[in-house]
């Protein structure tokens, strides 16, 4: 798609900048209210439904009708981000690999884009795998998107967080095939470092999920 | 060349042009989308204002039953969401679209095939959401739509359906197409163009990109919300299951606020580019006039609540909210007073885009002070939900945006078309929409302030809004008129209109330098920009005196435009402006330039693609199919859902995998 | 998608100023002491969750505080802003900084701030 012959009958651009990089930090901003009304809404419904099960607390009879434990599972979703977190370590190092590809340092592993981007792929499956068994195991203790305010705000929340990271994994595969395919140079490099920019994006509002929903009472 | 005098100037640009259907489907030409987003406003215009005029009949007199009360609503419904997302956001958005490109010195925007794919989105939505006439089930929730009253529990029909899936797919038209724009302004700004040498236009237009962006997301999730609750049975909006009726409607209003900036801004804009034109004279205070325009769109995020002084937030919130509410007069005021003072001492020319231009000055003003009066917590209780609401907001999208965004038209149809709207015909439209607005709006200060109530089918007669109603009701049908005259200058101007040429107006912009229609090229050479107004600089350089250049002296003559130095270029674009001239007739001197193609000039140009309009379509439907879960349809929604959606992400790669445009060698 | 190679404006009326792309991303040493110290926040966040310290009133804002950090680093080094172009972190902190203002004036009218949820 790029070329540098096409340079000289485009004029450069203003800032010196690609146009993706700019669109891309634009949707960005536009995500931070997209996720900032989600965090919003279950921050402003937590403690206000009125059946269980709830987040934090045991939910008793006569509430409930049989006693239901706290239904978030720390451990479970403190593996997951450790997860996301270390997926965006491997993203970082496939943007270095392609930039630097052929550079002193960067042979062997460190140097090997397609690892670092399948590696991110599979984390990022990896994250979604925990959190299709976290929303199963919810619905098995009786907590689905209907249950209560907590079920709709939060399914709907990590819901959109997935599916964020969903497209994500398909994006990482698109790329990764095009590096299967005819190799990723360092004037790719873009091609991969806006979506590492939409990748950490997305580790980044689950950092924040994770403190406000999972760990805060 | 001879005989090219009399035939239009575009003729040589067409050869280059493909025409036909096919190229309009295919066509990823900012010029092209600019029009097709202007023609469709204009017919969804038409709808939104056959709506208007239905219910001006119904409450022409006390107890009118030309419609019952359920059509009512659907009417009022319609006729809000029509005017807003499908006429006065996209005639802004033809305008952003035409114009920016041309303001900034560029060629196209910086993603020519997103921008297709923004208006067919468009398109679409807009014609998903208006099929619900023909199976009777227009939405009827207002335009915003409040929930819980938009919930299952009540409303079961589809009416909702329609509406709030309409609305999700404009949505997206309207995010891609701020993306699309806030890169071209920040990116492809022509040498010498920074900051603060952009177009007042341009400077509104990148303004309103940002509220789009910022405010959209806050609708989405909010309508996510509700078609969670109507198609898979969540609580957001079940009171019984502890949820607050007031979460909707802080969703909605956080983005329903910088909404009007959304709506006005454009045209704000528009008036700041003819109001200098037609006083030969530099806007006043231009950076003070930018600024504002950033404030009034910062301080737009920090005031929604204050349509909702009825629900009792409480003395914090509402003190909070009207303070915010009345700083934002500041800056509105501060525009108002330097488009005075643009006029003051000019040469004013009083074409019919300057009537509209003034009258949205004078116009907007009336309704700007209704609005600081329910700025006022304790006032707003006296107002809210009447007909004094009703006033105030047409007063600022009528005679406010409406006014701007016609003004817009009459002063760039000829860089659009080639040829002039008739000036006589204009006068009749402009004279007839100035009284049917102030006949139609002013009195409903009244019938509001002696009680009528907003969005009644009907009403009782004895209350004293027998003749405040009549006044509106006639004042509707002479609105209607001047826009049937309207579309007739369209339809007659743009085959008998006269000859433009580059520059009617002796405007002081880049788009004004570059023949009419633009090549798709725009332009042969990308300009060069040493100060606000370029072309004054050369044409009449003893009005730009005050306003800073890069260069001085006779050096800044030096400057290239359409590839010419400054004496060819007065050979034939000055031919004869006579001051105060609309048309003079020496125009046609300029259709001796004969336009290159880009492929002559070895430009490169994005090639016509129809998959913009396909992941488009599969889009709209993958929405559509929603509408059959309440059908009880759940498998075939389901199929529907996941079809489009295949279909939609294979056209979406398609479109990822091919150039754009030719490589060169 | 377009066609544009990032070469740098000699014009000085350029008023944002191409600084070219500042491509001094961090090097991996500096990779992976952040992931060391994500990793590292992230296992104190869910020890005091495990504490009695979780029944503090500071238990909240701490965590608050340590999210922040943990937000923060990846933005600054992963997304690079601390290395790249001014304007990226004005498209950035702009929005976040709304969508953060929303955020509290929506808790705020809800009564989240009131002491009794």
């Amino acid at each position: 798609m790029s070329s540098a012959v096409a340079s000289h009958a485009h004029p450069p651009t203003s800032t010196g900048l690609d146009h993706r990089k700019i669109a891309i930090w634009a949707f960005i901003g536009s995500e931070c209210m997209l996720f900032a009304s989600l965090i919003s809404t279950y921050l402003i419904y937590k403690g206000r439904s009125v059946v269980g099960p709830f987040p934090h607390e045991a939910c008793l009879p006569p509430i409930c009708v049989t006693a239901l434990k706290p239904i978030l599972n720390i451990p479970v979703t403190s593996f997951s981000t450790f997860v996301l977190l270390m997926s965006s370590l491997a993203m970082v190092l496939a943007l270095a690999a392609v930039e630097n590809r052929g550079k002193p340092g960067y042979e062997g592993i460190l140097g090997s884009s397609k690892f670092w981007l399948l590696t991110t792929a599979i984390l990022g499956t990896t994250f979604l795998g925990c959190q299709a068994y976290e929303f199963t195991s919810f619905v098995h203790e009786g907590l689905t998107i209907r249950t209560n305010l907590f079920g709709s705000s939060f399914f709907t929340l990590t819901g959109f967080h997935g599916a964020h990271v969903t497209a994500g994994v398909l994006w990482l595969l698109t790329l990764l095939s095009i590096d299967i395919k005819r190799g990723l140079q360092p004037k790719d490099a873009l091609l991969v470092d806006i979506s590492a920019l939409y990748w950490h994006f997305v580790d980044v509002v689950w950092i924040a999920i994770f403190t406000l929903v999972y760990l805060i009472k | 060349m001879a005989t090219a005098a009399v035939s239009p100037s575009y003729a040589h640009a067409g050869e280059s042009y493909q025409s036909g259907i096919w190229s309009w489907l295919t066509t990823v030409d900012h010029k092209r989308i600019g029009a097709l987003y202007m023609y469709t406003a204009l017919a969804w215009f038409g709808v939104g204002g056959i709506e208007a005029l239905i219910m001006r009949l119904q409450l022409k007199g006390p107890n009118g039953h030309v419609v019952s009360a359920e059509v009512f609503n659907q009417l009022f419904t319609m006729h809000g969401t029509t005017m807003i997302f499908l006429v006065v956001m996209p005639l802004s958005a033809a305008f952003f679209n035409f114009l920016i490109p041309l303001q900034i010195g560029a060629r196209d925007v910086a993603f020519p095939r997103l921008n297709a794919f923004s208006y067919w989105v468009y398109l679409f939505g807009s014609l998903f959401m208006n099929s619900s006439w023909l199976v009777g089930m227009a939405p009827n929730g207002g335009w915003f739509g409040y929930a819980p009253l938009t919930t299952l529990a009540y409303s079961q029909g589809l009416n909702i359906d329609f509406w709030m899936l309409g609305l999700q797919i404009l949505g997206v038209s309207s995010l891609a197409a701020a993306f699309n724009f806030i890169t071209t302004i920040i990116n492809m700004r022509a040498p010498g163009m920074n900051l603060m040498r952009m177009p007042m236009f341009t400077w509104m237009a990148f303004v309103v990109q940002f509220l789009l962006v910022l405010a959209f997301p806050v609708i989405t999730i909010a309508l996510v919300f509700l078609q969670f609750d109507r198609f898979f049975g969540t609580n957001f909006y079940t009171m019984t299951a502890g949820a607050d009726p007031l979460l909707w409607q802080h969703l909605f209003w956080v983005f329903g606020h910088p909404e009007v900036y959304i709506l006005i801004l454009p045209a704000f804009g528009l008036v700041s580019e003819i109001l200098p034109t037609f006083s030969r004279k530099p806007i006043f205070g231009y950076p003070v006039m930018v600024y504002s325009g950033i404030l009034i769109a910062f301080l737009g995020f920090g005031v929604w609540a204050h349509h909702m002084f009825a629900v009792g937030m409480g003395p914090i919130a509402d003190s909070v909210f009207a303070v915010t509410t009345m700083l934002i007069a500041i800056p509105t005021g501060v525009k108002i007073f330097n488009w005075i003072f643009t006029m003051w001492g000019g040469n004013l020319r009083f074409t019919v885009a300057m009537k509209y231009a003034i009258s949205l000055v004078a116009l907007f003003t009336i309704g700007g002070i209704s609005g600081v009066m329910h700025a006022s917590p304790p006032a707003d209780l006296q107002q809210t939900d009447t007909y004094f609401i009703v006033a105030h907001f047409h007063y600022v999208l009528v005679a406010g945006s409406m006014m701007g965004l016609s003004g817009g038209i009459y002063y760039y149809f000829p860089k659009i078309t080639g040829r002039m709207l008739s000036e006589k015909i204009g006068n009749w439209q402009f004279w007839l929409t100035f009284i049917g607005v102030n006949l139609t709006f002013m009195p409903m200060h009244w019938s509001g302030l002696y009680g009528m109530p907003r969005r009644v089918y009907t009403y009782d007669a004895g209350q004293g809004w027998e003749i405040f109603n009549q006044m509106s009701t006639y004042g509707a049908f002479i609105q209607a008129l001047a826009g049937l005259i309207g579309l007739y200058n369209i339809w007659h101007s743009r085959r008998k209109g006269e000859i433009a040429g580059n520059d009617p107006w002796g405007a002081p912009s880049l788009e004004w330098s570059i023949p009419s229609p633009p090549p798709e090229y725009n332009f042969e050479t990308i300009p060069t920009v040493t100060s606000r107004y370029p072309l004054w600089d050369i044409k009449s350089p003893e009005l730009t005196s005050s306003v800073p250049h890069s260069r001085h002296g006779d050096e800044r003559n030096d400057v290239s435009l359409g590839g010419k130095r400054v004496g060819g270029f007065h050979d034939h674009m000055s031919a004869g402006t006579p001051e105060g001239g609309v048309n003079p007739s020496a125009h046609q001197a300029s259709t001796k330039v004969s336009l290159k193609t880009a492929e002559q000039l070895g430009i490169p140009m994005p090639y016509p693609t129809i998959k913009p309009l396909f992941v488009a379509l599969f889009m709209t439907t993958m929405f559509a199919s929603l509408l059959l879960i309440h059908k009880d349809k759940l498998q075939l929604a389901v199929g529907g859902v996941i079809a489009s959606a295949l279909a939609m992400t294979f056209f979406l790669y398609a479109w990822l995998t091919s150039p754009l445009e030719p490589h060169h060698h | 998608m377009a066609d544009h190679d990032s070469f740098t404006h000699t014009n000085p009326d350029i008023d944002v100023h191409a600084m070219g792309e500042v491509h001094e991303h961090p090097t991996w040493k500096q990779y992976k002491w952040v992931a060391v110290i994500l990793t590292l926040i992230t296992v104190v966040e869910v020890w005091i969750y495990y504490t009695p310290f979780k029944d503090s009133p500071l238990f909240a804002p701490v965590l608050l505080i340590m999210s922040a950090v943990k937000f923060a680093i990846v933005v600054l080094f992963y997304m690079h802003l601390k290395y790249d172009h001014k304007l990226f972190k004005a498209l950035f902190t702009g929005p976040l900084i709304i969508a953060m203002s929303t955020l509290l004036a929506l808790l705020f009218l809800f009564g989240k701030f009131s002491g009794k949820h």
